[in-house]
This record gives structure tokens, C-alpha cells and sequence, in this order.
């Protein structure tokens, strides 16, 4: 069993401390117990089962700092692990940018842990494969897929007296299916904290609905199109985007946060002003600890409002440097939907395309925050309001701020890779050369 | 997780390079990695734990991998160390067939009960999964090769070398970039020794010590006026090498077209660091690239990763059989294409091979993660397909019998399976000099170093950038360019392969990062060629204004 309890956990990680001589100390405790299934050829291939626990100790001598790590922890380890952090420390170059740990801090309490989800048994895993596998055979469709559940702690404390501790659950869900005469493919993802608000036969369905539906694709040239990205396609741009909010890089003059002449885009319109992205730690569909690796309190967070760049991440170094407060990195990305469904954005749609995903997503161009990539498992055209036909996949060179700013509507929000993203219509998004595979 | 933890240890923002499975294991003193591990005697006696408990459980088949990983990594940024990072991971993996299905468990308590409950655990897995398992798994016959052992041939451990010295070799690269007219450099050094024990109910026990070394760095030159910046990665290549490979023999460097300086199988990174500052610098102000057909001529730096995507991933036998369909992808390469015998994959000049074998690369071991003895085997010979690559487990679907010795997982926690192998372009047989190359293009790009990469999940369509781009006219480097990719369809682009360079050009590409699987796997592979050209291949210009 590699879930300790808070008071297990707190525990151990005092009686660590205990044994500290250093200047500073930040001890974290992390353990996890996960399983997974694979399936492709509509049989099962490799699974497996995985457990590990590990305390990390750094010790500070001024800016000198030492890491250890243990996955022991009777008191001797313990000490053993404290002692050989601190020699470590003695031994290692000074770091100008260390910064001493924090304080005791608040922390919200988070709603990551799910009961059933830590209860997965493998009969669980091999019966979603048989939920894709099943309808697939009868179809004549193969699905390829994956699960895989986990259920972890994470705990810390430090020398300055702050102590947390967090549990969390997670599935993720993927399955690929694709027709037997090899000229369609369909694809679903999914993830949550809680299982039971998992099913594998209804996205096994959705998925081979899409492999049927984009069975022999027709060719149609590359160029500017009105798109609509399904939340699994405009998700690698958007975590790209989210991934440069960092002022550091801004202000250093070598990111597309950067102003001209020097100086952050930080208060300037970036996008449309219908776009506004927050991360919210306490947001029950997309919950995540509220505290990060450092210790700092993870809270409700404008990054985007009505366009406007509202929050850069500032590390807690930086923040020093700037003379304000740190600001930590997004833990999850929210971006504002609207009230319209699916159907409803094709039904306004005259000419346009459907995507379902992007895939091989790639930075071209950090200045320009430009990304190539291809459409995948579903790429479908869209006339007079309504699904005309498969197109064959195209590959794309875009970037997100471009495709925001060419911003037609917003959908509803739907919940993918622990972030909350609308369905969007986007006009001119470029597409410049085709792709024969499906 | 992992990622995240290695951007805390390299201390670096996000954005930056993702390096996503170094840094598994415990961290430990640089003194501790010099620790010597479990005794050879001791770790027979375990993996025959696991394998009669297997056999015991019903399993038909087993086999067992101790794994002992040491890596050692430096992170620097201008005049500052950012870390230095030790760690070690030591456990075992067991993997089962049982009633004709795998089960895999791994744990990293390396004791009789620790291996017997890992080992039941895997038995119990491959059992609850043969409910709906379709195909019974069939294994090719493989030898026995009883107790035997391997070893990349190093000259210098990296492991006998100070931590001082890695540091001073960094911050004297990155003070030669700033002093050149860097405005940011970031440089780091990764040095990885897998120490791994092999067993198998087919009588094989293979112990083997494997090394790996990649230096690398980002310069970066900024106008602020202009709001611009521009960076250039190193020209090194990761290497199945010691520390040997630091020591930047002049006899091991070519200087290719424009006074590109390139390396070999000794790098010089102060050198390259200078050299990098001066191009970022040259960037800011080279001239946008014009759309249109290109005839490219292709450093092997750069080349190696096109012939990962465009060659290696795609004869994949696991990729072509559908195993890899929900992740990777599958591939244009079908077995209908492999059967017929007169696929036209390339050229007649272009001959294609996957070579476990060959010296300081990524991919040399003497056996693969199953007991595979290694080898080298055509892929494409005279441009047509002849052939896959294919492990124990599949190569019977191919009409084969033989496995060709291409198994890996990245560790003792994860379960080993189909890994690409080096694939490698063979060098001109006619002696043709890259200078000469040059003098025969008459509108042309020369391209440097790796860039952008993007291929679709069948390998056919795909979009390359690069480190450095020079214009070619009239056969002649007028100056150099920016805002280059080019984007082609790989049978389409390997039939453009019109000469190749002699072998003294020849010199391996690699990458530590080939990602593949669920949960994914990273493993490294080496990619040979000499300078190669390619006619009328399509150039976008990739810049923007937003």
C-alpha cells in the first residue's frame, strides 16, 4: 500500500526533520499504486501494475543546496537520507538564485481523491477493454486503446514550519478505432478524478461512430478555412500558449510575451476580447492540489481577460528580483465557454471543417508562438449548416494567439486533460498541405 | 510528474526543452555511483527467483531484468550552475506468459518475497487478461546463450571524471557563447550507465554495462529594439559513448559548406558555443527564405532525424500490424507493400539498414531486452522494401523466425517491447565530396543541425526545420537564411534522393528521446548518413507577424 494517510504522512515527514542540522530543509513525500491496460487488434497486448514511494530531502548551507532521495522509512533511513542531504549540500556550488523555503501557509482543501477511483481492480481494466473491443468487433472496426488509473499522495514540510498533504485519483482514457477496409478512424479521450463519471462504452461508441463516419475521405486543397476544433484538437495550442505565460522569458526579451523595445505584453490586448482563461484549483470539474511543489497556495487565477493579458507567472526568484509577489504557474487551464452546442456551431456553419484532433503538434517559431501539426481520426467538411462529407487529413502551421484572435464563437465547455476548454469556431486557420494517412 | 521534476532540477521555465524520462531514480552522491551494485552470483540467484516462481504459477514463459540505472546530469546557465544531479534506480522487472497472454510487474524491492510478489503479480495479470485475449502469443525461437556479457567500449568512464571538471567545461562553453554576443545560454550535460542483468526460461543470462553521453546548449541572441530572438542548438549528437567524446580531436572535425564546423565522434563544445553565438547573432538580420521548390543539400546532423520519422518509425513491424495504432500511429508501410516485393520506397541509390552493431551509437548493445543476440539487416536496399523490424513476439506475422533483436523498455519498472533500431542511410559507393555537391545545385538550401519536426500517424506527410540554412545559387553559398521548413510525402521524398556523399562524410545523428508505447517509453537511437541531396523539394517560409 503506497498511500499514506495525513497523519502517516506527517509522521514520517516530522520525524525527518527531526534529524536536520541545516540552515534550511524542505522534505516532500510522494507515493502511488496504478494499473493499466492495453489493447490494439481488438485483443488485449501489454498491462501492467506499478507502485512507488518516494522522500526527497533538500538540505540548504546558505545557497548551497544537496537533494537525497529514499524510498525506506524506519527512523535510521530517515536519518541516513537527512545526513547524506546536508553532506551533498557542504559539497555543491553556490546557487545565487536560492531562495529559503516558506513559511506556514492556508491551503484550501482540494477535491482530487475519489474512493472508487482508488479501487480499480484489473477485472475493472479487462472489462473497458471488452467494452471497446465488443462493440468494435461487431462493426467491423478494430480498436486500439488504453487505459490507466492511479491513486497517489503528496505531502511536504519544511524547516520554516509549513506542513501539506494532498490525495488524488486519476483515469485516462483513450481508444483509437479504425474500420477494417483501413479508410476510416475515430477517437475519443477522457479523464477524471472520479470513475464514476467514466463510461467506456458510450466513448467507445462515440469513437467508432467517428471511424464510420469518416470512412473514405475526399481530397479537398489546403488553404485558409473556418474551423471548428472540438476541445481534444485546440488543446495542444492552448496548453503551448499557457505553458509561455512566464514572465522571466518575457522579460528577458526571448518569448512572444515580450514587448517591443523591452518589457512585458502584461495589461495589453492578445486576443479576442471574448476570451477570458483563469485556472481554479477548487473548480469541481477540473480539481487539482491547491499547493504546488513549492508550497505555495494555489488559488482562483485570471491569466486572459476579455483578451487582455491579466497575470504572468512570476517563480519566486524572479518575483524577488521584480519586487512583487510570486505568482505561481496555472495548476489547470479554464478557458470561458458559451451556450452553444456541437451541432449548433455546424448548423452556422456555410462552409467550414470539423476537427477532431490535432496531433504532432510542434513549435516552429517561438517568436510567433507558431506550431505545425495534422488533423487526425475524423476531419470532416461542413456545408450549409450541415456534415457533407470525410475530407483527408491536413497538416496545419498556426499559432494560437492568430487562431484566437480570429475568434467566431465559443462553445460549450468540456472537460480534456485536466482542463476545461469550449468547443470553438475559428475563421482562416491555415492549413498548407495534405496528408494521405489515415 | 517526471517532467516536472526535471524542470525543477534543470531549473528551467516552461517552454523549455522537454526531457521527459531522465529522471527517474533516487538521487545519490556522485562517490555512490562509482558503488560497484549487486553482485553478479546475487542476481543470478534472484532472476531464478522469478523465473521458478513464474514456472510454479503456470507461466509457459518468463524473463527477468535487473536494472541498475546511474545517471549523472549538469544543468548551467550563463556563469551559473544550476544543478548537478546524481541519481540511481535499481529494481526488477518480471514479464510472464501465462495461459497465451503478458503480464508484466516490476518493483524495486530486490528480495525473495519482494521478486516472488512481483512475479504472482504479473502471473495473476497475464491470467485476468486471457479472458479476452484473441491471438495466443507465439515466440520465434531464439538461441541459448547461457552466461555472457557486453559492454559499450568506452575509453573514459564518466563516472572517474569530477563534477568540477563537467562544470568548468560548461561554464567555459557558455562564457565563450557570451563573449561572442550571446544574450542568453543554457548548456547541460547528461551522462547515463544502464547496468542491466537479463534472464529468461530460455537458459540465457546476460549481463550488460551500457553508456551514453549527450552535451548540449541553447544560444540565444536578442534585439530588444526590434523585439526579435533568435536561437542556435549545438551541433553535438548523443552518443553510445564515455567521456571520450568531450575531448574534441581535431582529427574527429569537418568543416562543412559556409564554415560550418562539425564533429564526429569527438565534439568540441567550447568551439561550437563560440560559433553558435556568432550564427544567433547572423540570424537576427538573415534574410527570409522565398517559398518554392528547392533542391536541399542534407548535413547528417540534420538528416538523421529525418530518417528517424520518415524511415525508422514507419518499419516498425508493431506500427505496421496495428499494435501502436492508438498512440503512435500505424504506417503506409503495409505488409502488402513489404510482400510485393517492388515497392519503390526510394531511389536506386538509397540503401536503408538497421544495425544494432555499429560503434559509439545510441542503439549498439550485444543483446537486446529479451535475449536477442544483436545484428544488422537491410530495411531498403537498391530503394525497394525488403524488410521490418520485428521482435520475438511478432515476427512470426511476417512470415519469419527469427527476432531481430530490437526489444527494449527504458527501465527495470517498465515492460520491454518493439524499440527502433539505428537505421542508418549507407554512404555513396562513388568518392563525391560535399564541396562538390554544392558546385552541382543550381538553386538549392543547405541545411544544418535539427530543427521543427512533425510527421502524420502513418508517416507519409511531413514538415522539417532546421539549425542553420544557407541558400545555394548557381553552386555556390551566397548567405545565410531564416524562416525555413520544408514539407514533403516520404515515398515522394526519398525517390528526390539523387547523390549521396562518400563515407568520408558519413557521421551519426541521435536522440535520447524516441517516445513510443502506453505508458510511454523513451529509448535512445543513432541515425548514419554522409551529405545527401534531394531535387525540387517544397520550402514554406514559416515567419509571422502577430
Amino acid at each position: 500500500m503506497a498511500i499514506y494517510t495525513k497523519e502517516e504522512a506527517r509522521k514520517i515527514l516530522e520525524k525527518a526533520i527531526s534529524f536536520s542540522t541545516a540552515d534550511a530543509c524542505v522534505i516532500n513525500l510522494n507515493g502511488s499504486d496504478s494499473g493499466n491496460i492495453r489493447y490494439a487488434r481488438n485483443t488485449v497486448s501489454t498491462s501492467g501494475q506499478r507502485s512507488n514511494q518516494t522522500l526527497v530531502i533538500q538540505s540548504n548551507f546558505g545557497l548551497k543546496s544537496g537533494v537525497s532521495t529514499i524510498d525506506e522509512f524506519d527512523d535510521a533511513s530517515l536519518e541516513k537520507v537527512v545526513k547524506r542531504s546536508e553532506e551533498l549540500a557542504r559539497l555543491s556550488p553556490e546557487n545565487p538564485e536560492f531562495i529559503g523555503p516558506l513559511g506556514p501557509q492556508n491551503y484550501d482543501d482540494s477535491s482530487t481523491f475519489s474512493e472508487a477511483t482508488a479501487n480499480i481492480t484489473p477485472e475493472y481494466r479487462a472489462k473497458v477493454a471488452e467494452s471497446s473491443i465488443n462493440p468494435a468487433a461487431s462493426k467491423d472496426v478494430t480498436a486500439a486503446g488504453f487505459f490507466n488509473n492511479s491513486a497517489g499522495f503528496s505531502a511536504m514540510i519544511n524547516s520554516n514550519g509549513l506542513f501539506a498533504y494532498n490525495q488524488s485519483t486519476n483515469v485516462d482514457f483513450t481508444v483509437t478505432m479504425r474500420t477494417n477496409d483501413g479508410t476510416g478512424s475515430g477517437w475519443v479521450t477522457r479523464d477524471f478524478n472520479d470513475i464514476s463519471k467514466f463510461d467506456a462504452t458510450e466513448a467507445s461508441n462515440a469513437a467508432i461512430s467517428k471511424a464510420v463516419l469518416s470512412r473514405e475521405a475526399k481530397a479537398i486543397e489546403p488553404g485558409k478555412y473556418t474551423v471548428i476544433l472540438e476541445p481534444a484538437a485546440s488543446i495542444g495550442l492552448l496548453q503551448n500558449m499557457f505553458r509561455s505565460f512566464d514572465a522571466r522569458t518575457a522579460d528577458e526579451g526571448r518569448s512572444f510575451m515580450s514587448k517591443e523595445g523591452g518589457g512585458t505584453k502584461l495589461g495589453e490586448k492578445i486576443v479576442d476580447e471574448r476570451i477570458n482563461v483563469y485556472s481554479d484549483p477548487l473548480n469541481t470539474e477540473v480539481p487539482t492540489a491547491t499547493w504546488n511543489s513549492e508550497g505555495q497556495p494555489l488559488k482562483k487565477m485570471n491569466w486572459i481577460e476579455n483578451g487582455v493579458v491579466k497575470n504572468l507567472a512570476y517563480d519566486r526568484f524572479w518575483a524577488k528580483e521584480k519586487g512583487i509577489e510570486p505568482v505561481p504557474f496555472l495548476s489547470n487551464g479554464i478557458m470561458e465557454g458559451g451556450d452553444a452546442s456541437l451541432e449548433d456551431l455546424i448548423k452556422s456553419t456555410k462552409k467550414g471543417i470539423l476537427v477532431t484532433r490535432l496531433w504532432y503538434i510542434r513549435n516552429v517559431d517561438p517568436q510567433t508562438l507558431l506550431y505545425t501539426g495534422l488533423t487526425r481520426d475524423g476531419t470532416f467538411y461542413i456545408e450549409n449548416g450541415k456534415i457533407k462529407h470525410p475530407v483527408k487529413n491536413f497538416r496545419f502551421n498556426e499559432s494560437p494567439i492568430i487562431m484566437l484572435n480570429n475568434l467566431e464563437t465559443l462553445g460549450q465547455q468540456v472537460r480534456v486533460d485536466g482542463n476545461l476548454i469550449p468547443y470553438m469556431k475559428i475563421r482562416e486557420f491555415t492549413f498548407t498541405s495534405l496528408s494521405d494517412a489515415v | 510528474m517526471k517532467r516536472r521534476k526535471f524542470i525543477q532540477y534543470a531549473g528551467l521555465g516552461a517552454g523549455a526543452i522537454m526531457v521527459p524520462s531522465l529522471l527517474f531514480g533516487n538521487t545519490i552522491s556522485a562517490e555512490e555511483l562509482l558503488n560497484p551494485g549487486m553482485d553478479i552470483l546475487i542476481k543470478k540467484n534472484m532472476a531464478d527467483v522469478a523465473l521458478n516462481t513464474a514456472k510454479s504459477a503456470g507461466a509457459t514463459y518468463a524473463d527477468a531484468r535487473i536494472g541498475r540505472y546511474l545517471n549523472q546530469y549538469v544543468f548551467t546557465r550563463e556563469d551559473k550552475v544550476q544543478n548537478v544531479v546524481n541519481t540511481e534506480s535499481f529494481g526488477i522487472g518480471i514479464r510472464v506468459i501465462a495461459n497465451g497472454t503478458w503480464g508484466f510487474a516490476s518493483t524495486n524491492t530486490v528480495s525473495e518475497d519482494g521478486i516472488k510478489t512481483a512475479t504472482l503479480q504479473a502471473v495473476a495479470i497475464a491470467k485476468a487478461n486471457s479472458r479476452i485475449q484473441k491471438d495466443p502469443v507465439k515466440l520465434a525461437p531464439v538461441a541459448s546463450h547461457g552466461e555472457v556479457s557486453w559492454k559499450t567500449p568506452i575509453v573514459k568512464d564518466f563516472k572517474d571524471v569530477p563534477v568540477s571538471e563537467k562544470v568548468d567545461l560548461l561554464l567555459t562553453a557558455n562564457a565563450a557563447a557570451m563573449s561572442n554576443g550571446a544574450d542568453f545560454v543554457n548548456s547541460a550535460l547528461f551522462m547515463v550507465n544502464e547496468q542491466k542483468y537479463f534472464a529468461s526460461t530460455e537458459g540465457s543470462y546476460i549481463d550488460q554495462d551500457i553508456h551514453r553521453i549527450w552535451p548540449t546548449f541553447g544560444v540565444t541572441a536578442i534585439d530588444k529594439k526590434a523585439n526579435k530572438f533568435k536561437s542556435r542548438q549545438a551541433l553535438s549528437a548523443p552518443m553510445g559513448m564515455g567521456y571520450e567524446y568531450m575531448d574534441g580531436l581535431d582529427s574527429e572535425k569537418i568543416t562543412g559548406p559556409a564554415g560550418v564546423q562539425l564533429y564526429r565522434n569527438s565534439y568540441d563544445m567550447v568551439e561550437d558555443a563560440t560559433a553558435a553565438a556568432k550564427q544567433a547573432k547572423e540570424k537576427l538580420s538573415a534574410k527570409s527564405v522565398d517559398a518554392g521548390k528547392y533542391d536541399l543539400v542534407l548535413e547528417p546532423n540534420h538528416l538523421g532525424l529525418t530518417i528517424h520519422e520518415s524511415v525508422g518509425h514507419p518499419l516498425e513491424l508493431d506500427r505496421v500490424l496495428g499494435y501502436e495504432a492508438n498512440y503512435a500511429g500505424t504506417s503506409f508501410a503495409s505488409l502488402e507493400k513489404l510482400n510485393s516485393k517492388n515497392f519503390q520506397y526510394g531511389s536506386d541509390i538509397v540503401n536503408l539498414v538497421a544495425d544494432k552493431t555499429y560503434p559509439s551509437s545510441l542503439g549498439n548493445v550485444g543483446y537486446d531486452d529479451e535475449g536477442v543476440k544483436t545484428k544488422k539487416w537491410d530495411l531498403v536496399r537498391n530503394g525497394i522494401l525488403t524488410n521490418f523490424q520485428g521482435i520475438r513476439d511478432q515476427v512470426h506475422m511476417i512470415g519469419q523466425n527469427e527476432s531481430h533483436g530490437c526489444c527494449y523498455a527504458q527501465s527495470w519498472n517498465d515492460v520491454q517491447f518493439q524499440r527502433m533500431p539505428n537505421v542508418s542511410l549507407e554512404a555513396g559507393t562513388e568518392k563525391y565530396s560535399v564541396d562538390a555537391m554544392i558546385k552541382d545545385v543550381e538553386k538549392g538550401i543547405y541545411i544544418a543541425g535539427r530543427g521543427s519536426y512533425s510527421i502524420d500517424q502513418q508517416r507519409y506527410n511531413f514538415q522539417f526545420g532546421g539549425t542553420l540554412f544557407y541558400e545555394i545559387k548557381d553552386g555556390k553559398i551566397v548567405g545565410m537564411l531564416d524562416d525555413v521548413a520544408y514539407q514533403s510525402n516520404t515515398q515522394e521524398f526519398w525517390n528526390s534522393c539523387t547523390k549521396i556523399c562518400d563515407k568520408d562524410d558519413y557521421r551519426v545523428f541521435g536522440t535520447f528521446f524516441d517516445g513510443k508505447g502506453q505508458p510511454s517509453q523513451s529509448s535512445a537511437v543513432s541515425h548514419g548518413s554522409s551529405t545527401t541531396r534531394f531535387n525540387g523539394v517544397k520550402v514554406i517560409n514559416t515567419g509571422r507577424s502577430i
